[in-house]
């Protein structure tokens, strides 16, 4: 069954490559304008050995490490925070429903003015959008905890950091996981859209040079594919772990759903 | 008007069905018995057309079942999940009517005469998960009533209510069943059920299942509660249902 | 707070209850404009300006227009049409081929792949391809949206039709339902909840993909205004346009979420009692 499906997906995709490949050799779409197939596959492979484009995948690649890491150092305590002092939670409410919706990209030309070196603003940038699924998925953790494991730890005579420590942490993990996913796929959206605005380094300055050029839409396309390649790696990677490392928690919410 | 033949139907190397021979006059009302896990769904969703058996065929009026028979209705186990949450209890009992080419007057008519049926004439706006139990069954089987089948097949229909409600919709299904006539096949696993409802008692036994017995129930109509329960020949009939059922030798 | 609900409180009390929960709003603001003024913080104006800014540049126009400016209907207007075009067809695009998809575990197992890795191309980075494709003008802005939002309905319409209870199926097919009828009372209702979600993704997406679009390659729109005013080093107009675009979230949201109540009240209640 399996080994049909992966034969099927197989086919699906050699069929699409295919298919853009006759069309492009029969006149249907301009190879001038929309380059062949092999012509970009191969060019896609040739980034790969490209020094040059590995090092813009790099910094791009490293402002959505070191945003997302941020963010979490942030958000995450904040999360707990607000989790466990409901008073607090419902006084900034306002603030944060007010604040969420503002589009992480709308802020850009701001970002650019205050933070100087483009990369700088690129990476506040990543906290800011970063901050948002990180903040709600820990403090919908830790209200969920079951407060029957606090009681019984507190029976016991622990204090209330011990509580936090022992009970509190290990069950929201899995909630801040989910969250640290969500936040990564935003990571690459961000960064490329800086790149794009305000050039510098990255696979977003890489594409807006080879698309200013006339012809080199091939190269275009092989950056997007290789963005695309990240992403998939990036998502599939996230969830691996997090269905590895917090197995128990699915069963729990596949169980009692 | 039901005519199985040699029905076989294994799930992989499982035999659920071990050839089945059975004969269901028109206007009769079956009830089929057995242990739990004795392919007494399958046998249903092989009649009704939802599945296509190994080996053997069916006939409903000398016709090959092939997909769903036009005559035919189903009232299923879980009420919950086989009606609609999205429509309205008259919506739920009117949407089979779509087929029959009725306009949409007829149709709520209809929906609403079948829920007077049923004693549910006040429910027809709300959502069946507004209603217990009990009552989400009686609109499954008004939804079923308003299609006019000539043919009701019913998979454990009051296996998920309480006792009271189980006995109030027992006499339900007896009534509609001396209004319309229709042939009915009821399938359960409570013994007592199977003798109170039915006029013949058809006993399978476990998988790979075949007739291990086949009785018919001569008890008087109407019958009530407590008084038919209390008959020498339903104390009789039970008992050797039960004694099949358990696969003791008489 | 425990005093009030304790006596159920009328509708007068919770409303002021609600308008009380506020307070911080005011409370922010205020700080803002204190701080600005006191450190004159050149990137960083107090609102009182931004509002005065928002008001002048967009919003004081005659009644004719409905107040608004020639600046606000020739930058809102293409902005509104490109998102509205670009969300309704992804949405059906998406939504359509989703649903085939989750009906048919073949065509699905062919097609899974490149959905997969269509999903997860940045949106953004096909800005430079679609600039090229399309040139400047709105089909570039519409090309980007679309294919942005058209993947997280896609992946949630699949799912969602995918999974549909089989004793609905069952029931459609015992009652011989017409394809349809089954189509459009069944299987579309069931995987409305799952669709949903998808839906509620895209609005905020369409949105950001808007913003990126027109920020790039556009020469009219609510992002090219912000560019603009970037470029002249006009402050309060930058800050102004992203309060505009905060507000235009938060109005799609609000709606979106009023709508998706309305529709799945159902959804909610069959839950609550399950």
């Amino acid at each position: 069954m399996t080994v049909r499906k992966v034969l099927r997906g197989a086919i699906g995709v050699a069929g699409f490559l295919l298919v853009a490949e006759a069309a492009g050799r029969l006149g249907l779409i301009d190879p001038t304008i929309l380059p062949l197939t092999s012509t970009v596959l191969g060019r896609t492979i040739g980034l790969a050995a490209d020094g040059d484009f590995l090092s813009e995948v790099g910094a791009t690649l490293l402002a959505c490490f070191a945003g997302l890491l941020i963010a979490i150092v942030l958000a995450v305590p904040a999360g707990v925070a607000l989790g466990t002092l409901p008073k607090v939670e419902r006084a900034t409410r306002p603030l944060l429903e007010f604040l969420r919706p503002i589009p992480s990209l709308a802020l850009i030309p701001l970002a650019l003015f205050v933070f100087i070196p483009t990369h700088n603003a690129k990476i506040a940038l990543i906290v800011y959008a970063c901050t948002w699924p990180l903040l709600i998925n820990t403090m919908y953790g830790v209200r969920d905890v079951d407060p029957l494991a606090k009681e019984t730890l507190r029976s016991f005579g622990f204090g209330s950091l011990a509580v936090l420590w022992r009970v509190t942490m290990p069950s929201t993990a899995p909630f801040i996981a989910t969250g640290i996913r969500l936040a990564a796929s935003v990571t690459l959206i961000v960064a490329v859209s800086v790149e794009l605005v305000a050039g510098g380094e990255g696979i977003g300055a890489f594409l807006t040079h080879m698309s200013t050029g006339a012809g080199n839409m091939d190269f275009v396309l092989a950056g997007t594919i290789w963005a695309g390649a990240i992403g998939l790696v990036a998502n599939f990677l996230l969830t691996g772990a997090e269905r590895r490392l917090f197995r128990w928690h699915q069963e729990r919410v596949g169980g009692t759903s | 008007m039901l005519e199985i033949n040699h029905l076989r139907h294994s799930y992989g190397s499982h035999e659920v069905l071990g050839g089945i021979d059975l004969k269901v006059d028109e206007g009769q009302l079956l009830c089929i018995v057995g242990p739990s896990g004795c392919g007494k769904s399958t046998l249903l969703r092989s009649i009704a057309g939802l599945l296509k058996p190994t080996q053997g065929e069916i006939l409903i009026n000398g016709v090959p079942v092939a997909g769903t028979p036009d005559n035919l209705a189903v009232v299923f186990q879980d009420y919950s999940r086989s009606l609609f949450p999205w429509m309205s209890v008259a919506d739920n009992v009117a949407l089979p009517l779509r087929r029959k080419g009725m306009s949409g007057a007829r149709r709520r008519t209809s929906a609403l005469e079948a829920l007077e049926q049923v004693g549910l004439e006040g429910a027809a706006a709300k959502y069946p998960w507004q209603l217990s139990g009990g009552m989400q069954q009686r609109v499954a089987i008004a939804r079923a009533l308003a299609y006019r089948p000539a043919f009701m097949l019913m998979d454990e229909p009051f296996g998920s209510v309480d006792a009271q409600t189980r006995e109030d919709l027992e006499d339900l299904v007896l009534q509609v069943r001396g209004v319309h006539g229709m042939t009915i096949v009821l399938i359960t696993h409570d013994i007592d059920e199977s003798v109170y409802v039915g006029d013949r008692v058809v006993v399978l036994s476990k998988a790979p299942s075949r007739i291990v017995g086949d009785l018919s129930v001569g008890l008087p109509y109407p019958r009530d509660q407590i008084a038919t329960r209390q008959l020498p020949e339903f104390v009789r009939l039970r008992a050797d249902v039960g004694r099949l059922v358990r696969g003791v030798p008489g | 707070m425990t005093a009030v609900s304790a006596q159920r409180p009328g509708v007068a009390r919770r409303v002021a209850g609600r308008i009380l929960s506020l307070w911080i709003m005011p409370v922010a603001l205020v700080l803002w404009e204190v701080v600005t003024r006191w450190i004159q913080a050149v990137y960083f104006p107090p609102p009182s300006t931004v509002l005065v800014r928002l008001h002048e540049l967009w919003f004081s126009g005659s009644w004719r227009t409905f107040f608004l400016t020639d600046d606000a209907i020739g930058n809102f207007l293409p902005s509104f049409t490109r998102l509205a075009i670009g969300w309704v067809l992804g949405c059906a695009v998406g939504v359509g081929v989703g649903v085939a998809l989750g009906r048919s575990t073949r065509l699905s197992a062919y097609v899974d792949p490149l959905v997969h890795f269509g999903r997860s191309i940045p949106p953004p980075t096909l800005v430079p391809v679609f600039l090229v494709l399309f040139q400047f003008g709105g089909s570039m802005q519409v090309a980007t949206i679309v294919f942005g939002v058209v993947w997280p309905i896609m992946i949630n319409a699949i799912e969602g039709a995918r999974y549909v209870d089989r004793q609905y199926l069952d029931t459609a097919q015992v009652f011989s339902l017409s394809r349809l009828d089954r189509l459009r009372r069944v299987i579309l209702p069931a995987a409305a909840p799952k669709i949903f979600a998808g839906l509620r993704i895209s609005v905020s997406l369409s949105l950001i993909l808007m913003i990126i679009s027109e920020l790039v390659g556009s020469t009219d729109g609510i992002g090219h205004r912000m560019l603009q005013a970037q470029g002249l080093f006009d402050i309060p107009t930058t800050w102004a346009a992203i309060v505009l675009l905060g507000l235009m979230g938060f109005l799609l949201n609000t709606t979106f979420l009023l709508v998706e109540r309305r529709i799945l009240a159902w959804h909610r209640g069959a839950r609550r009692t399950d």
